[in-house]
């Protein structure tokens, strides 16, 4: 099975480990992994912010990269899901490229849904020992039906020791470009998720989405919490950070 | 009122930082929220319902001419009349009109949306007006002289001590600190205003095609008194408003109470149909209904045509973390949250209220939890769209989103620039592992550490180790 990775953006720049653990969680359920040497980004940033053309030249640029692929795996909801869910609404009134992106949009897959729903995983190499919580992120859930997958996952691990935290499915505060043009109100919901993750006492949040990620770590060390380690879902299934 | 939108930025600041409203808005997300899921929860039917009504909104919307004519001719067999208000100002117009020719002193008010969104109370007022609103809530901000802050808990800003304090000043009675002592007090001083009051005003939460009805749904059986102990009633509702048969109200009944307070269902539910008969014991002499456009046909014939859904439940506002943080006075208008967020800039225009569409994470919980399925974040996006479009996006955003796509899509330029950045940021980073200041990004430092990069990219690791493909 030919399966194209796309790192995304954020993971090739700030946390390329996580890009290494989904090749190996991928290769180790007997996937042929290929990784596009061309890519950079699915667009999403031009699309939050209003610029159509601008996502619709990036998903064109990585229709070409990918297509060749029989699927497309991305360690990411909203990257996953800006394909999957928004990038056949980009083509509406071009029907030459609409049934090309549909194609393509419909074999592309979040990491830990691919690996559950498309491969039917049931073993995984890490060897995480440790109790976790998991923040569910935005788009992985509501675009695209994560929720179950990264779950069943971690309690293939007999080290993990899984504790919901409240609210786990609310925001992080992150939301792109908002966290930046918005700090304080982003700062504000992102203390609250931070206050969730420490009243479980969890060593690790883990997550499948690295904007949340970057943004939750930041907000942890930023308020005084030097111990709650922030993990990519990635990195403890596959085991390379343990 | 006066619209402050443009202020969103500073006014969200203020309110962050205001320790009553913040402890207000713990239990609005405790209380609303919670119950909310729990009755979703416990109706099997609830999605099925949602879905249900989704259709028969958008069945509406396509016939909405169709119900609005039928409607009108109900009601005028009914007894009543119905006026068309093309804005606000001639929705004033029209009530003022009707309170003039029946020389109105007091005019008693339900809870009303449309009222605020037509400046209705500043209207009658500097007429020469006493306007009282009956709603507790409304009643409270109106003690307070503020807006509303919530389109179903208008007061849901204010802590009981504020409350305690309003009502020790106003009513110059002995200071009250429980709930059904404050209740008790605020029901004894409006219980008088509705036996003066010449004119009653009501929102429409429901107009009834089949029979000429409107519905309220409220807990207080205020809107009932308002409606049946004056001379006049006024219902003000916006033209989206209207069911075909009275049956389909059971099915938006059933979705209402459950969206917006999680109760099973509100504590009243009154249906009036034209003034008082022969045989009638109690009832308005005049029934009226002023049906206010104000933007909504141009809605329904674009591209937020969906937003006409709308049942004003504040289920999007309840679950929304900017509102939940801010509280709904941040966004300077009558429409807060979510919702507010997509009908502000479309009735008051796009460059009036910017942010308010930027103001979002598109979370997307809104979204999945509107009784209606309005796609909120997909038309919060379409606004963002519009504004980039009309460039009232500011200039440097917009700069630097091409600067962004002309390197995004020349792969060796971008790649080159994302080992710069990655080394730079490995750089600066690299005592503590992390950054606490970002000369181009302060807006991400002022609230949160940049985890520092590991110095090398993907790409380049990957190219290395297995030679490209």
């Amino acid at each position: 099975m030919r399966v194209g990775l796309l790192v995304t953006c954020l993971v090739d720049l700030m946390r390329p480990g996580i890009g290494f653990a989904a090749l190996r969680l991928l290769e180790s359920a007997g996937c042929e992994v290929v990784v596009p040497n061309g890519q950079t980004c699915c667009g999403q940033p031009a699309f939050n912010a209003g610029d159509r053309k601008a996502a619709r030249a990036l998903a064109e640029k990585l229709l070409g990269e990918f297509e060749a692929c029989e699927y497309l795996v991305a360690p990411s909801g909203s990257c996953a899901g800006m394909i999957r869910t928004h990038y056949p609404g980009l083509f509406a009134d071009d029907e030459r490229m609409r049934g090309r992106v549909q194609a393509l949009s419909s074999r592309s897959y979040e990491l830990t849904d691919f690996l559950v729903t498309v491969l039917g995983v049931s073993e995984v190499p890490g060897d995480f020992r440790g109790s976790v919580t998991y923040h569910d992120s935005c788009s992985g859930l509501r675009e695209l039906g994560v929720k179950t997958q990264p779950r069943s996952l971690l309690a293939r691990m007999p080290g993990v020791e899984l504790r919901e935290m409240e609210e786990c499915e609310a925001c992080c505060g992150f939301g792109g470009m908002f966290s930046v043009k918005f700090s304080e109100i982003s700062g504000a919901i992102s203390a609250r998720k931070c206050a969730n993750i420490q009243a479980t006492g969890a060593d690790a949040v883990v997550l499948g989405d690295l904007g949340c990620m970057l943004n939750i770590e930041g907000r942890l060390r930023r308020l005084g919490d030097e111990r709650t380690r922030v993990l990519h879902v990635a990195e403890v299934l596959a085991g390379e950070d343990a | 009122m006066e619209m402050r939108s443009k202020e969103f930025k500073s006014r969200a600041v203020y309110y962050i930082h205001d320790g009553a409203l913040q402890k207000a808005m713990g239990m609005l997300r405790d209380g609303f929220v919670a119950k909310r899921t729990q009755q979703a929860a416990e109706l099997p039917e609830f999605e099925a319902l949602r879905e249900e009504a989704k259709n028969l909104k958008n069945h509406i919307l396509d016939h909405l001419d169709h119900y609005l004519t039928r409607y009108e001719a109900a009601v005028k067999a009914s007894g009543g009349h119905v006026h068309w208000a093309r804005d606000a100002a001639e929705a004033r117009e029209i009530i003022l009109g009707i309170c003039r020719r029946v020389h109105a002193k007091t005019v008693t008010k339900g809870k009303s949306m449309v009222s605020e969104e037509i400046g209705l109370n500043e209207a009658l007022i500097e007429n020469g007006m006493d306007v009282v609103e009956t709603d507790l809530g409304e009643y409270i901000i109106q003690l307070a002289d503020e807006p509303p802050s919530h389109i179903i808990a208008p007061a849901v800003h204010k802590t009981k001590d504020q409350v305690s304090d309003l009502f020790e000043e106003a009513h110059g009675t002995e200071r009250k600190t429980t709930v059904p002592d404050l209740v008790n007090e605020a029901r004894q001083v409006l219980r008088e205003k509705y036996f003066r009051a010449d004119v009653g005003i009501t929102g429409g939460n429901y107009l009834v095609a089949e029979t000429g009805s409107s519905v309220i749904v409220t807990n207080e059986g205020n809107g009932d008194l308002t409606q049946t102990l004056a001379k006049v009633h006024i219902v003000t509702s916006g033209i989206e408003r209207v069911v075909p048969r009275l049956d389909d109200v059971t099915l938006f009944l059933r979705l209402l109470a459950r969206s917006a307070t999680g109760q099973e269902t509100e504590t009243y539910t009154t249906f009036s149909t034209g003034p008082r008969r022969a045989d009638d014991k109690d009832g308005p002499e005049e029934y009226h209904v002023v049906l206010v456009d104000n933007g909504r046909s141009k809605m329904l014939g674009g591209r937020f045509r969906e937003m006409l859904r709308c049942i004003r439940c504040g289920a999007c506002m309840n679950h929304c973390p900017v509102y939940g943080s801010v509280g709904g006075h941040a966004y300077g208008w009558v429409y807060p949250g979510p919702m507010g967020s997509v009908l502000t800039p479309l009735i008051k225009g796009l460059d009036n209220a910017y942010d308010l569409p930027n103001a979002c994470t598109l979370n997307g919980r809104c979204g999945s939890v509107c009784p209606v399925k309005i796609p909120l974040p997909d038309l919060l996006r379409e606004l963002r769209h519009m504004q980039h479009r009309q460039k009232i996006t500011p200039a440097i955003q917009r700069h630097a989103l091409t600067a962004w796509r002309f390197a995004a899509t020349r792969p060796k330029l971008y790649h080159f620039g994302e080992k710069v950045a990655a080394r730079l940021l490995a750089l600066a980073g690299r005592r503590k592992g992390r950054l606490r200041k970002l000369p181009l990004a302060a807006g991400w430092t002022d609230a949160r550490d940049l985890p520092a990069p590991a110095g090398k990219t993907f790409l380049e690791q990957w190219q290395k180790q297995r030679g490209g493909q």
